[in-house]
């Protein structure tokens, strides 16, 4: 290998760990901060060494988890529904249109790609599926608008398609008399794991992470997602105290732990996402190597 | 032979009939999502109307284009979306390629790879949790830059968050921070894919690493780099709009540094109930993006016909 040698390593490991630091600290200083005492953090402000710990926001969630609950489920929800279908909509898009016997080809191939290449923005398509879809205060408002955010993933998968899969395999299934379906779902699917697994990761991050068409779309806090409620907690003082984290026994606002319970609340937002990187790391880093560099 | 025309055609729909069927909810589902919002985008021409609808309001021809232009808006948002993009696209361009050099001289493979999964991690968080990790050290009452930082330096405490002159470096910093491992991720792949035969010739040449650096390493990568970049500058009119909203905590005395395209176009829609404005900002943003995309495409091609979007 042809690397820098011996001592002089450690000029190189000492940016990175600084680096490292610089990455990691902002999330410690949550976590410390959700696990500190409430009047600590009022004394010192969040720390990396508060005078004291306590678990009253943890407790305190725990206590009032019915919303939390419920946006956890929402969250949930629309994370594996959305990939779900989100998968199969651009699989079955792209496959035909990697056939090179496939009529229409190039027309499909350019109504696909012009989508990412000119959009109507926020304006129009807020209207559209408010006035036309009537998709305000539902579920569908959090899945629908992120199924396929333009044709990207549609390309991406259509290509791997063409790249990997020999034709001479899909005329010889044909000739064993199966129907195109079948060739797609027992054939062409399995051997595209790969291509599958990182479209779905990127599709269950981007819902998973998604407050914007929440924001937009949704008022109803029935239907919030955890995001959703950590982006209304921020922006809206007055929504932890009046929503139903502390009407619900009628407790008094000022006994609302609200500067520990914000960072408790966002840890549990966060924590999946941590928990699962160092499983998905692998393929999220292949993902964005294909993506870049587009077959 | 012109018998057998129809009959061809309708055997076409037959054979690909699965085929074409399986292909609907896609197509249909971008007809919907983008292509509606694209014919949408006649609202800035109209006076629109929510009783009449998109296609019942009233034509005003470029009435709408006029109140935008006339106002400082169209200028002080053009500004800052083109200059924060300029400056987070050459600062994260700097900043991964430099990061992508050192890690690929660490010679132990494991901790290279702990580094480059580490400095992703920022990448895949909402910019609404973004937004809480820099209210953690930015809040004015319990940041800690203010209570803990400060002090020690023996600063007074200041009000981030009612101060716009802080913010072009607060959202630079952030942007570096959420977007560098990301970049670094496709330079550090790209390295890697440099024959080693190179190195080899200049070190019996007897080249110092810096040298190695300066007269392979770079010049290799310098058709993605520019790649990228053109890529990114096709897309300098469109912003991160978690970043440029929600991380300033949608605060409107912040407005002056922290207003994009996106941020008024959301505004004038959500908060004003302002159509005309914001429909104007809108298609002012989609038509200068198409072009840019155009232009940097074009460019892209010049330069490498491969790695051009078309």
């Amino acid at each position: 290998m042809n690397t820098i040698k011996g001592e002089k390593q450690i000029w190189l490991h000492l940016p990175m760990l600084i680096l490292t630091a610089v990455s990691v600290l902002p999330f410690l200083l949550l976590v410390i901060s959700s696990v500190s005492d409430e009047g600590s953090i009022l004394r010192q402000g969040y720390t990396f060494f508060p005078d004291k710990f306590g678990l009253e926001a943890y407790r305190y969630l725990w206590n009032h988890s019915e919303q939390l609950a419920r946006a956890y489920g929402v969250t949930v929800f629309i994370t594996i529904v959305g990939t779900a279908s989100s998968l199969l909509i651009t699989a079955m898009l792209a496959y035909p249109m990697s056939r090179q016997d496939m009529p229409w080809r190039n027309a499909t191939a350019f109504f696909v790609f012009f989508t990412l290449l000119f959009n109507g923005g926020l304006t129009p398509t807020y209207l559209i599926y408010v006035q036309y879809f009537d998709i305000k205060n539902t579920i569908l408002a959090l899945i629908v608008p992120g199924l396929l955010m333009s044709g990207f993933n549609v390309l991406l998968m259509r290509t791997f398609f063409m790249t990997t899969i020999p034709p001479a395999l899909i005329e010889a299934a044909q000739i064993d008399g199966a129907g195109e379906f079948k060739i797609f779902w027992r054939i062409i699917l399995p051997l595209s794991m790969p291509i599958v697994a990182t479209v779905g990761l990127i599709q269950t991050i981007i819902y998973w992470n998604d407050w914007f068409n929440g924001m937009i779309y949704v008022t109803d806090s029935r239907l919030f997602s955890i995001q959703n409620i950590l982006n209304r907690m921020l922006t809206d003082i007055q929504f932890l105290s009046e929503s139903k984290f502390s009407s619900q026994l009628g407790e008094a606002a000022a006994s609302l732990p609200s500067t520990t319970v914000k960072m408790a609340i966002a840890v549990v937002g966060v924590l999946p996402i941590m928990a699962l990187y160092p499983f998905f790391q692998k393929y999220l880093v292949k993902g964005i190597t294909i993506g870049a560099v587009k077959g | 032979m012109e018998q057998t025309k129809r009959p061809r055609r309708n055997n076409k729909v037959r054979k690909y009939g699965v085929l074409l069927f399986m292909m609907l909810p896609g197509l249909i589902y971008l007809l919907i999502n983008n292509y509606l919002p694209m014919f949408g985008l006649l609202i800035a021409f109209k006076d629109f109307n929510f009783a009449k609808g998109l296609l019942g309001s009233e034509w005003i021809g470029l009435r709408n284009f006029e109140y935008l232009f006339k106002t400082q808006d169209a200028y002080i948002i053009t500004r800052n979306t083109i200059l924060y993009n300029f400056t987070f696209i050459i600062l994260n361009t700097i900043a991964a390629v430099g990061i992508a050099i050192a890690l690929n001289e660490i010679r132990s493979r494991i901790m290279s790879r702990f580094y480059q999964s580490v400095l992703l991690l920022p990448h895949l968080i909402s910019m609404v949790i973004v937004s809480y990790l820099a209210f953690s050290l930015f809040s004015m009452d319990t940041g800690f830059i203010n209570k803990t930082i400060f002090p020690l330096l023996g600063i007074e405490e200041i009000s981030w968050y009612s101060e716009a002159k802080y913010w072009p470096y607060i959202l630079t910093m952030i942007s570096m921070w959420k977007g560098a491992g990301f970049l670094c991720v496709i330079y550090l792949a790209a390295i890697v894919g440099i024959d080693q035969e190179y190195y080899e010739a200049a070190k019996l040449d007897g080249a110092s690493k810096w040298q190695q650096v300066r007269s392979i390493t770079l010049p290799l990568l310098s058709p993605i780099i520019i790649m990228m970049t053109l890529l990114a500058i096709g897309k300098i009119f469109y912003s991160d709009f978690g970043l440029f909203y929600q991380v300033p905590l949608a605060s409107g005395a912040l407005n002056d540094t922290t207003q994009v395209i996106d941020t008024y176009v959301y505004r004038a829609l959500m908060n004003l109930g302002d159509i005309g404005m914001s429909s104007a900002a809108g298609l002012y943003q989609s038509l200068v993006g198409f072009v840019l995309v155009l232009l940097s495409n074009y460019a892209v091609r010049k330069f490498n016909k491969d790695s051009a979007l078309f």
